[in-house]
Parts: C-alpha cells; sequence; structure tokens
C-alpha cells in the first residue's frame, strides 16, 4: 500500500455525512446573514455610500463577505473535525490505521474546504439576488476560494489538536479571526482609513485574503496581488509545518 | 511456535514521571490466545497501545510478522485489530456505516458481502441501521469487536472484553475468540478477570505496577504456582484448633467446623499423612476430607503480594 485512499476516503465521507446531518442549519445560516448583511450594509447605508473605487458599495462587500463566512466556517469545520474524536475518544481508530499525517490531512482538511466552498458559493449565490456583481477572472477566484479554504482549514485543524475543550474551540475564531477580517477591509477598503490605521492594518493577514479575492472580482485591490499570494501561501506552508510536527511527535494527540 | 509479535525492551514513563511500563520483552506465538493479567493500573493498556500505535514508547523496538511497527507502519498497522476497553463510538453513526469506515480507514475497499457476514456473526445484523446512540452497552461492545476485525487483522488485541458486560454476552465472546483462533486469528486479550484467562487463554502473562512478573503456559503456571488446600471436616465443632495440633499451620474455619491446611501440591512430603495420623492421635474426629487446587485467581494474588513486599 502506498497510498491508502480507502482511508482518505473514508474520513473524507464521514465528514462530508456529519455535515449532511445538519445540512439545512448549515445552508440557511450563510443565506439568512448575507441577506441580513444586505439590508443592513447593502440597501440602508449602502444606498448612501459613493463607489469605491468604481466599484457600486453593494457589489463591493461581495467578496469580504464570502471571505468573513469562509474564514470562520474553514477554522470550525476543520477544528471540531479532528477535535471530536480527540475529546470522545474514538480518535484511538485514526490512530492505530495504517493512515499517514497527509492522508489524514487529505481527508479531513479536504471535506471541511469542501463545504467551506460550498458555503461561500451559497453565499456568492445569495448576493446575485441582492445586487449585480460581475466576476472579472472567475477562474483565479475558484482557485483564491480554494486555497484560502484549504490554508484556514488547516488552521483549524492546528486549533482542533491545540483545543483541550470546547471553550478553547471557539477563542480563535470569535476572538481573533472575526475581529481581524471585520477590521481586514470587508466592508471597506483600507484606503479609506486615514494614515495610520492603514499602516497598521498592513500588519493585518486578513487583509491580504480579502484584498486578493477583491482583485479577482474587480481587477483592483487594496495591496498587489502577488503580495495577496505570498502572504498565503505563507500560512499555508506555515501550517503544513506546525501540523508535520505535531504528528512526528504526537503532541496532544499520543500519550 | 512461529513467533507474529516480538516486544523487545519496550518501557514507557508518562511525562509527569509516573513510570506505567518497565522494560518489558514478551514473544507472541502464531495463532495463540494470551491473556496478560493484571490489576487495574497495572500497565496493561499502555503495553497495548503502544503496540497498536496510540501511545509513543519511551524505549524499545516491537515487530509484528516481522515488520517493525514504527518503519513499516502499514504493514503492521494492516495486520492489528484493536477493541478499546471503553465504549468509544460515534454516537450518530449507523452501526453499518460505523464498520464499513473501520475498513476502509484500514486500507480495504468495502466489502458489503464481509461485513454483512461480519455482522451476522456478532448478531449485529438486525441492528445495522441504528444508530449507536440506540444501541445497549451490550450491543456496543460488538459493534467494536466488528470495527476491529473489519479488515480482517491477524493479531486482535481485546482490551477488557467482558468489563461489565452480561453472562451470555460473555459466553458469546469466549465461543467467538476460539471461533478466531480455528481461522488462525493469533489474540492477546487483557484482563483482570481470572477465569476469563483461564476459560481461554493458552498462555498467560502476569503484569503487576508496570512489570510482567512472569509468563508460562496456563497449566504450567497453575501447576507450578499451584497450592492445595485440605478440608477436613468434623464430626463436632472446635473453639480452638487443638493444643495437639498448634506447630501446623492449621485454621479453623466454617465456624469451628473445618479444620483447613495449605500445602504445596508438588513437594515430596507434602505433609498430608503426618498432618491426619496427628489427627488421629490428637482424637479429632472428622467425617469428611477435600482437597482444591487454587485456581488462577489464588496464584494471582500471591505473586501481586509477593511482588509489593518486594517493592
Amino acid at each position: 500500500m502506498t497510498f491508502n485512499w480507502h482511508g482518505v476516503l473514508a474520513i473524507y465521507r464521514f465528514e462530508l455525512a456529519r455535515f449532511g446531518r445538519t445540512i439545512w442549519t448549515s445552508l440557511m445560516t450563510p443565506v439568512i446573514t448575507t441577506s441580513l448583511y444586505f439590508v443592513v450594509f447593502g440597501t440602508a447605508i449602502g444606498s448612501r455610500m459613493n463607489e469605491v473605487g468604481g466599484v457600486p458599495y453593494g457589489a463591493f462587500i461581495v467578496p469580504g463577505l464570502m471571505m468573513l463566512t469562509m474564514l470562520t466556517e474553514s477554522i470550525f469545520n476543520a477544528s471540531f473535525g479532528i477535535f471530536m474524536p480527540k475529546w470522545s475518544g474514538t480518535i484511538y481508530e485514526l490512530l492505530s490505521a495504517p493512515v499517514s499525517t497527509l492522508e489524514t490531512l487529505v481527508g479531513y482538511v479536504g471535506a471541511a474546504a469542501s463545504k467551506s466552498c460550498i458555503v461561500a458559493l451559497v453565499i456568492f449565490a445569495t448576493a446575485h439576488l441582492f445586487v449585480d456583481v460581475q466576476v472579472a477572472h472567475p477562474f483565479w477566484a475558484l482557485c483564491y476560494l480554494l486555497l484560502v479554504a484549504v490554508t484556514f482549514c488547516l488552521f483549524g485543524f492546528i486549533l482542533g489538536l491545540w483545543a483541550k475543550g470546547f471553550e478553547q474551540l471557539q477563542v480563535i475564531p470569535l476572538l481573533v479571526v472575526t475581529p481581524l477580517t471585520f477590521l481586514g477591509g470587508a466592508f471597506y477598503s483600507i484606503d479609506m482609513l486615514p494614515g495610520i490605521w492603514r499602516t497598521i492594518s498592513l500588519f493585518n493577514p486578513i487583509v491580504y485574503l480579502i484584498s486578493g479575492f477583491r482583485w479577482t472580482f474587480f481587477g483592483v485591490g487594496d495591496v498587489p496581488v502577488a503580495a495577496s499570494l505570498g502572504a498565503t501561501f505563507g500560512f499555508l506552508c506555515i501550517c503544513v509545518t506546525v501540523i508535520a510536527v505535531i504528528f512526528r511527535t504526537g503532541w496532544r494527540l499520543k500519550k | 511456535m512461529e513467533t507474529i509479535l516480538s516486544i523487545r525492551g519496550v518501557a514507557k514513563t508518562y511525562k509527569s514521571g509516573t513510570v506505567a511500563l518497565q522494560p518489558t520483552d514478551l514473544d507472541i506465538g502464531k495463532g495463540e490466545i494470551f491473556a496478560l493479567l493484571g490489576p487495574n493500573g497495572a500497565g496493561k493498556t499502555t503495553l497495548i497501545s503502544i503496540v497498536c500505535g496510540i501511545v509513543t514508547p519511551s524505549a524499545g523496538t516491537i515487530t509484528a510478522a516481522g515488520f517493525d511497527t514504527v518503519r513499516d507502519y502499514r504493514e503492521t498497522r494492516t495486520r492489528i485489530g484493536l477493541v478499546p476497553q471503553e465504549l468509544l463510538t460515534d454516537a450518530f453513526e449507523t452501526v453499518m456505516a460505523t464498520v464499513t469506515f473501520s475498513r476502509r480507514l484500514f486500507g480495504r475497499h468495502g466489502d458489503a458481502a464481509f461485513i454483512e457476514k461480519l455482522l451476522r456473526d456478532l448478531t449485529l445484523w438486525d441492528k445495522r441501521d441504528a444508530k449507536m446512540t440506540e444501541l445497549s452497552g451490550g450491543m456496543k461492545r460488538r459493534v467494536m469487536i466488528a470495527k476491529a476485525l473489519s479488515h480482517e487483522p491477524d493479531i486482535l488485541f481485546l482490551d477488557e472484553p467482558t468489563a461489565g458486560v452480561d453472562v451470555e454476552l460473555r459466553r458469546d465472546m469466549w465461543r467467538l475468540v476460539h471461533d478466531l483462533r480455528e481461522r488462525g486469528v493469533t489474540i492477546i486479550l487483557t484482563t483482570h478477570y481470572i477465569e476469563e484467562a483461564e476459560e481461554m487463554a493458552d498462555r498467560v502473562g502476569v503484569i503487576a505496577k508496570g512489570r510482567l512478573i512472569l509468563v508460562d503456559e496456563k497449566a504450567a503456571l497453575m501447576r507450578k504456582l499451584g497450592k492445595k488446600t485440605l478440608t477436613l471436616t468434623l464430626s463436632e465443632p472446635l473453639a480452638e484448633v487443638p493444643s495437639a495440633l498448634s506447630h501446623w499451620p492449621l485454621t479453623l474455619t466454617d465456624e469451628g467446623h473445618a479444620l483447613t491446611f495449605a500445602f504445596d501440591a508438588n513437594a515430596e512430603d507434602n505433609g498430608v499423612r503426618a498432618l491426619l495420623r496427628a489427627a488421629d492421635e490428637a482424637g479429632i474426629a472428622w467425617k469428611d476430607i477435600a482437597t482444591k487446587q487454587s485456581s488462577l485467581e489464588d496464584i494471582f494474588v500471591g505473586l501481586v503480594h509477593e511482588q509489593e513486599g518486594r517493592a
């Protein structure tokens, strides 16, 4: 056996079945929250807003909204995926199975990233009901979506391994990632910020993600696309390295 | 006997400093049933968790079917099945789904006919569409076994297979173990029930406080360490052991209706004849005599006490 495809598919299907059990809340939540954002930001406030960089405000916030949900969804899905077996003890089976680190990641992260992408596409479809939004580079938009989903699912996977309880599981997405996303230009261009705040924003990694994704939509972003891609790949590499170390040492996995 | 599992110098010290397992050597023969016997916390689960890859050993190497469990983990893990002590299941999965999942996780394609047979053998077929939360403890235990057997392992670890299990399921379990052996599966079980080891095992390893104290054929172990007790049922009850017999290690039991004497069954002169003569001379009337081989339980308690005395 060189690559345990049966094992990878087993994990992937298991995780998708878990999502399938909560399909209505999984899919209706993004539809409803997106609609609410559009009612508040798109219609009520957006009608009084100018265009941002030549893009109507309603359309401008679509990539940011997709990112906002995608980042938290990816972290939650992937962290729960590995936290639950650890918490319930069923992880014994994974640890005693002929499955490598790579295979485990492909299974868990692949499933979580698939769900995140589906949710992002559902948000995109919902947004279409409210505003007319054109995607300048659809292929790159999909690639970027996938890249960010995989990266943040890897990050979520690390959090799931690290977390000792349900509270720790929620701390990072709720107290770190969501604020950084709001401050990362989900609803505005960082060019709109006064000088010092703009500089501070450049230290927020989420700025690069949202900017890159926005580029695939409108051909313009707050930072150069290369910087966005570099930042995303950099984070991806960090996550992969951390996970490789965790699996090699068995930290929080094995006694 | 061909060796299928070889454990060399395997030890485990946890970060807290707790020594769970002293350096241990053990060879398991192909097709045998081996019982690891010891009280709770003796290191039984640690040892099998190390073999299965769940706990990282502090020292030592293990080979299964000639493969190193670390370097060639795919080869060894496809050959090993584990039924853990606790009932660890995914609450919302169905029996069928969870058993099929296990088979695939271990690199096998989902063979519906094989899984049907497995579930029927374990009387789980009627419950195949039931969710794990809907099952009784006994049924869950069967599912755990089905999961462990789903990838057709050559070596099966049963960690406390009958802890908290009713009589019927325990009988089923024993039958299953014998059936598996017929098919050539090597079985290593841990237990703190002596009768289980006595009933099922070919060989027994006694483990206490992280140390494998001894390993022997079950029959040889009982013979070697076997103490016998002689019980004289008295015609008239006694208030105390008569002074004429006071230098014999006797105890008065059954409210003075019986005298019991422990002796070494393997000794050349076990003292029985002399004792009976002395009893007659002292005028003690007895109406019945019985001797009993001590059980593994007695042996085990003796060994553990000896170990504690030394420590």
